[in-house]
């Protein structure tokens, strides 16, 4: 664990970069430092690797001062990924990402056969093994840069707003791939944002900081959305929190009903049972085709193009009540489709029964508070 | 009779290819002279530039030494020096080098300056020494500029070291020395085509060798 014990950071003209901040940084899990500009998120980060050497103050990583040990060897054990990668031109993408256990005495071929793994665990195509920087567009070379910091496998992961310069498509992408590497790395990664909503998407803890560098509020992103510290952790979180904090809630308990749902070739009892205002109709095999209303559908002669669309369907237990909603909203009918995991029907659901749900939740979530609290 | 015809005449005529007096003794003088005092012009002006840009403290300093060699007239240092030291191959030397540093200094410390500083913080970060941060990270991306530097002050030299024969040593100055005082012009030419050749040649030794040295990451092809 990284403790960081009532540090602050005062440079020689007097500005106060971090202000007396603790933190506490749970191990195996991201831990997201997030704020405006001139907040100290990044001073605080290069704290950790005494890249910025603190004022006052402690930071201890398993209980050892850092200070006590050789900077070099507290900084190999630690990946650092900053943004725009900064790779050596020089080398190429292989070489690059061995920097670091060639560093540490590796011979040329296991440090190469270890990059060739870790291109492949960050999803860069093995190809491109022997290119130059320059020769990758910018969301590569920031997985190269994630790989580069993997390389020697250090049990801390420093990111300095690793995603900031590559467009939104490729940093959603890169945001889900860091996910991914993290469920099967289990590292503990310290990652510095100014986009909320990605420290929402990644954090494990968010820590919001204000700036001259003091501390707003430390806490789960759930936590934060459902209760900002103060106005300006409100202000910064920005709209939408209510909906936004549905992304925390499961849509595995959503109450489903496969009653409007026919298939194409239905009866004319099928199309008269259920007593709905609209039905769903699916194809053979299962998978949604589009709403209609009762009375427009003959038996026998359901045309497929006739049906209103169906929106985007979402999966219970995989998304989130947000996507539900999200569904719901966008359906043209009030009604979400749900569907397993290979596209098929698995029933239906109201916005209203959405509504149930969120209610069930947030009530759920304060018997929780009260327990804990 | 115009210069190609003074070139001509002079190539042509064999007594100039032997001897201690012949063009491949001269020219080998000449290469001799530049490339001494390269490097000793390198040795002093390439670590400095080196670490001084590494650190990026005494950027005024070098700039006010670097005018300080480049406003020296290379001539009136030689005499000055020959007057000072007698004939011999120092007096020569120093205003040779006296002219070479300047450009190889201020060029190695602009290119260690313009070295992007992101793979520098990133190599810092990742726990590497300041020694191998300098030849591995910023050198390497600096090379391009840091050859350059060498470059022009290999061809400032080719083209000073002719003053050389003023003090009565080789090199291919003789030729535009001896030329002048006989005012046999076939030589002055001829000579003087001379240096201009090896300096073409010096271009393009620096060409090949960033051509092997600079990887084509950094050069980008």
């Amino acid at each position: 664990m990284i403790r960081i014990e009532s540090v602050t950071k005062r440079y020689p003209d007097g500005t106060v970069a971090v202000d007396r901040l603790s933190l506490e940084i749970p191990d195996r899990s991201i831990t997201v430092l997030v704020g405006p500009s001139g907040c100290g998120k990044t001073t605080t980060l290069r704290m950790i690797n005494r890249m910025v050497e603190p004022s006052e103050g402690t930071i201890l990583l398993d209980g050892q001062d850092i200070q006590r040990q050789p900077v070099t060897t507290l900084r190999r054990s630690m990946g650092y990924v900053i943004q725009n990668a900064g790779l050596f031109q020089h080398r190429t993408i292989v070489d690059n990402i061995a920097t670091v256990p060639r560093m540490l005495g590796w011979g040329r071929q296991k440090a190469r056969a270890r990059a060739a793994e870790l291109m492949e665990r960050v999803g860069l195509d093995a190809a491109l093994a022997k290119r130059y920087p320059y020769q990758l567009s910018g969301g590569q070379q920031q997985r190269v840069g994630v790989a580069r910091a993997l390389a020697a496998d250090p049990p801390v992961l420093l990111m300095d707003e690793p995603f900031s310069a590559v467009d939104p498509v490729v940093r959603k992408g890169l945001q889900d791939e860091l996910l991914r590497i993290q469920d099967e790395l289990g590292k503990t990664i310290v990652f510095v944002t100014h986009d909320i909503d990605e420290a929402i998407k990644l954090g494990t803890m968010v820590a919001v900081l204000r700036t001259g560098g003091h501390l707003a509020q430390y806490a789960p992103p759930a936590e934060l959305l459902a209760g900002p510290a103060d106005a300006f952790v409100e202000d910064f979180l920005g709209g939408d929190r209510g909906i936004r904090r549905l992304s925390f809630f499961p849509s595995g308990a959503l109450e489903l009903t496969a009653g409007p749902v026919i298939p194409l070739d239905a009866t004319a009892e099928q199309i008269a049972a259920p007593d709905a205002p609209f039905l769903l109709v699916t194809d053979a095999d299962g998978r949604p085709l589009g709403w209609s209303e009762p009375g427009d559908l003959a038996a026998g002669d359901i045309r497929p193009d006739r049906l209103l669309s169906h929106g985007r369907p979402f999966v219970p237990g995989t998304d989130s009540l947000r996507v539900a909603l999200d569904c719901a909203v966008l359906s043209p009918t009030g009604w979400a489709v749900a569907v397993d995991t290979d596209g098929k029907v698995t029933g239906v659901v109201s916005q209203q029964t959405i509504g149930e749900a969120i209610r069930s939740a947030h009530a759920a979530g304060r018997a929780h508070d009260e327990v804990a609290g | 009779m115009n210069v190609l015809h003074f070139a001509g005449a002079f190539f042509s005529d064999s007594a100039h290819w032997h001897g201690y007096d012949g063009i491949p003794a001269r020219l080998g003088e000449h290469a001799r002279y530049t490339l001494q005092a390269l490097l000793l012009a390198t040795a002093i002006g390439l670590p400095v530039g080196l670490v001084t840009g590494h650190y990026g403290r005494g950027g005024n300093a070098l700039s006010l030494v670097a005018t300080a060699g480049r406003a020296l007239p290379s001539f009136g240092l030689l005499v000055l020096m020959t007057t000072l030291l007698g004939f011999g191959m120092l007096p020569v030397m120093i205003p040779l080098v006296v002219l070479a540093v300047p450009p190889i200094l201020v060029t190695t410390y602009e290119a260690m300056r313009s070295v992007d500083p992101a793979p520098v913080d990133a190599a810092r970060g990742m726990g590497m020494h300041e020694s191998r941060i300098l030849f591995q990270v910023e050198l390497p991306a600096a090379l391009p500029l840091v050859l350059s530097g060498l470059r022009s002050a290999a061809i400032q030299i080719v083209s000073t070291a002719t003053i050389a024969a003023y003090v009565s040593l080789g090199g291919l100055g003789r030729y535009i020395v001896d030329g002048l005082y006989q005012r046999d012009y076939e030589k002055v030419v001829g000579g003087a085509t001379l240096v201009a050749v090896l300096a073409l040649v010096t271009l393009a030794l620096f060409w090949a060798v960033a051509r092997i040295s600079v990887s084509p990451g950094v050069r980008r092809r």
